[in-house]
């Protein structure tokens, strides 16, 4: 359904989109997740022909955004990251023009009547835009994308501002619209990805980190498997847990174990870490049985979409952090030796912390904007 | 094409931006259609459309200085522009209806014809011409106030920036032209000038070159502006 080759943005210098390719099959909900300033939103901008690709080739529903863009764009249903209302049109005005400016050929009061129920945005259609709150102008923004049913969706961080029941809401929303059509969804928000999507597509720093499903891409970002082993030792004292521990540890695949806290008595949870490529529960199973001790809890904890995505992104951020940390004791040093200006110093450090920070936003939303 | 233009109509009288356009307008060709006809007793009309021809240069900027630059700033533009609508079709929805709402003011002159009429007689050579001529001036500038538009997200710069483009074109004649000692190059500058062409038409000629000479302005300007749009997406 959409065929993305090669796809690269450059602005002037900065790169905010390097080579990225991929498929999405009809009736895929596609996460594209990553932190801000990754290129996921010039990426969207890209896919749906709000702005141009420095090189690569993208097909919507095998139309070409460039050589063909009407017909591409008419398979598109898009809502930015800043719905594009009208703020001073009710949305029944707002809905009609979307739904003329699409040259929708469908039975106009009944669609439209569709689209407002299914976003739940009947009861506010007579309002004008402007009035409504974030969460309906959302919804708004939403209805507007899925007039004249195009086939692709791709929605740039639809729950962004709203609370909590109304991102269920979407997300349920999102869900159903997956049955029908093709959606890609992007966030910064990982258990919403977990929770909707198929497959996701992490992005960092504009290119492709991982694509896949999220146990796909924990297996392939990491061959380490952990788990956590809650053992009743025969005695009840202290000495199963130096016995339990080296049995485990002698079984082969096993890299790493560590009796933990006591959780009953004589009741011990292990930490046992593998090479990920044996399966060593049977095992450890076997030499319970053999010693008479007995499992009382097996848990498997993999890698969450959370720590690879840290891992995947926070690389880089983690040695900046490093190296700030290392800056930083100089200004210490400084402080005590200057004594009377520490707090007048110390306030500089913390303008200059945020005015990183902004500048970081700033470009952030620069990448973003373009 | 047309959702734009209708939603561009919808947007001139929701925001009130019509009114005011429509009330000045009136007001002050109304206040020279007394001054410069009535109280003077001269049937010809054209002191009065001297006079709003400056009217004109004050108002097509309110006219059209949000056109585009609100739809950047409110990334209204992203809605547009993804959607299956080519470039043209947004300008000329645009343009149009810009277009549209100058010609409701501008019929007013209908109006005092019929007055004049009531009280004497219409010179309706001179007030036809008048009538084409600034039909034709307004085409021009409505698309070099739209493409002002289009280069920036702040409306009240566009709407300076296209005030000052239209003030120098009305003053191009005695600024530059009679500066010029060349006899060569004031020749072809002439033929750039806007007022020139403008009194021929409200003499009552109809030149063809004059005629073309507005329209490719005005094609001119709102392809600037189609490209505009595209070059932004490149960026």
């Amino acid at each position: 359904m959409i065929e993305v080759k090669n796809l690269t943005k450059r602005y002037g210098e900065k790169l905010a989109v390097n080579d990225i390719s991929f498929t999405v099959e009809k009736g895929e909900i596609l996460g594209f997740l990553g932190p801000n300033g990754a290129g996921k939103s010039t990426t969207m901008n890209m896919l749906t022909g709000y702005i141009s690709s420095t090189s690569g080739q993208i097909l919507i529903n095998g139309k070409d955004i460039f050589t063909q863009p009407k017909e591409a764009k008419a398979n598109i249903g898009y809502l930015p990251e800043i719905p594009p209302l009208y703020m001073d049109m009710t949305v029944d005005a707002y809905l009609n023009f979307m739904f003329d400016l699409k040259k929708c050929k469908l039975p106009r009061r009944a669609h439209l009547q569709d689209v407002c129920d299914l976003c739940k945005i009947s009861d506010v259609r007579k309002r004008v835009i402007k009035n409504l709150s974030k969460g309906y102008k959302q919804r708004v923004g939403l209805a507007q994308a899925l007039i004249n049913n195009p086939p692709v969706l791709i929605l740039d961080e639809p729950t962004v501002g709203l609370d909590p029941n109304q991102i269920i809401e979407i997300r349920t929303l999102i869900k159903k619209l997956g049955k029908k059509h093709t959606v890609i969804l992007s966030s910064h928000i990982l258990p919403e990805i977990q929770a909707v999507c198929d497959r996701i597509i992490i992005i960092n720093k504009g290119t492709v980190a991982a694509d896949g499903t999220a146990d796909e891409i924990a297996k392939n970002i990491t061959n380490e498997h952990k788990m956590t082993m809650r053992i009743e030792g025969e005695t009840h004292t202290a000495s199963d847990k130096e016995k339990i521990t080296a049995a485990i540890r002698a079984i082969e695949g096993v890299k790493y174990v560590r009796a933990d806290m006591e959780r009953e008595k004589g009741i011990y949870d292990y930490d046992i870490e593998t090479d990920g490529k044996t399966d060593v529960r049977r095992e450890i199973n076997k030499i319970c049985g053999e010693n008479g001790w007995n499992i009382m809890m097996l848990q498997l904890s993999d890698l969450t979409l959370e720590d690879i995505f840290l891992k995947i992104t926070m690389g880089e951020q983690l040695e900046l952090q490093r190296k700030k940390e290392e800056k930083k004791p100089r200004v210490k040093i400084n402080l005590v030796t200057e004594g009377s200006e520490e707090a007048a110093a110390s306030d500089e450090e913390n303008t200059e912390e945020k005015e990183t920070d902004e500048n970081e936003e700033k470009s952030e939303n620069a990448g973003g904007d373009k | 094409m047309g959702a734009i233009y209708r939603r561009e109509m919808g947007s001139f009288f929701t925001s009130g931006l019509g009114y005011v356009f429509l009330t000045v307008f009136y007001a002050f060709s109304g206040y020279f259609f007394y001054t410069k006809v009535i109280e003077s007793g001269i049937s010809d009309t054209s002191p009065m459309f001297a006079s709003m021809f400056i009217m004109f240069i004050f108002l097509i900027p309110v006219l059209t200085m949000r056109l585009l630059s609100e739809e950047k700033k409110n990334r209204t533009d992203q809605g547009l522009l993804t959607a299956p609508v080519n470039l043209w079709e947004i300008v000329m929805g645009k343009y149009l209806a810009a277009f549209t709402l100058f010609l409701i003011a501008e019929c007013i002159v209908f109006v005092y014809a019929l007055l004049l009429r009531y009280l004497g007689s219409v010179v309706w050579t001179s007030l036809i011409g008048n009538f084409a001529a600034m039909l034709f001036l307004g085409a021009a500038f409505i698309a070099i106030g739209l493409f002002v538009s289009s280069l920036t997200e702040n409306q009240m710069s566009a709407a300076v920036v296209s005030f000052v483009v239209m003030i120098v074109f009305y003053l191009f004649d005695e600024t530059l032209l009679l500066r010029v000692s060349n006899d060569r190059i004031r020749e072809i500058l002439s033929a750039l000038s806007f007022r020139t062409r403008y009194y021929e038409f409200t003499k009552g000629v109809f030149s063809l070159s004059s005629i073309i000479f507005f329209l490719s302005t005005a094609f001119l300007f709102n392809f600037f502006t189609v490209k505009v749009l595209e070059k932004r997406r490149w960026s």
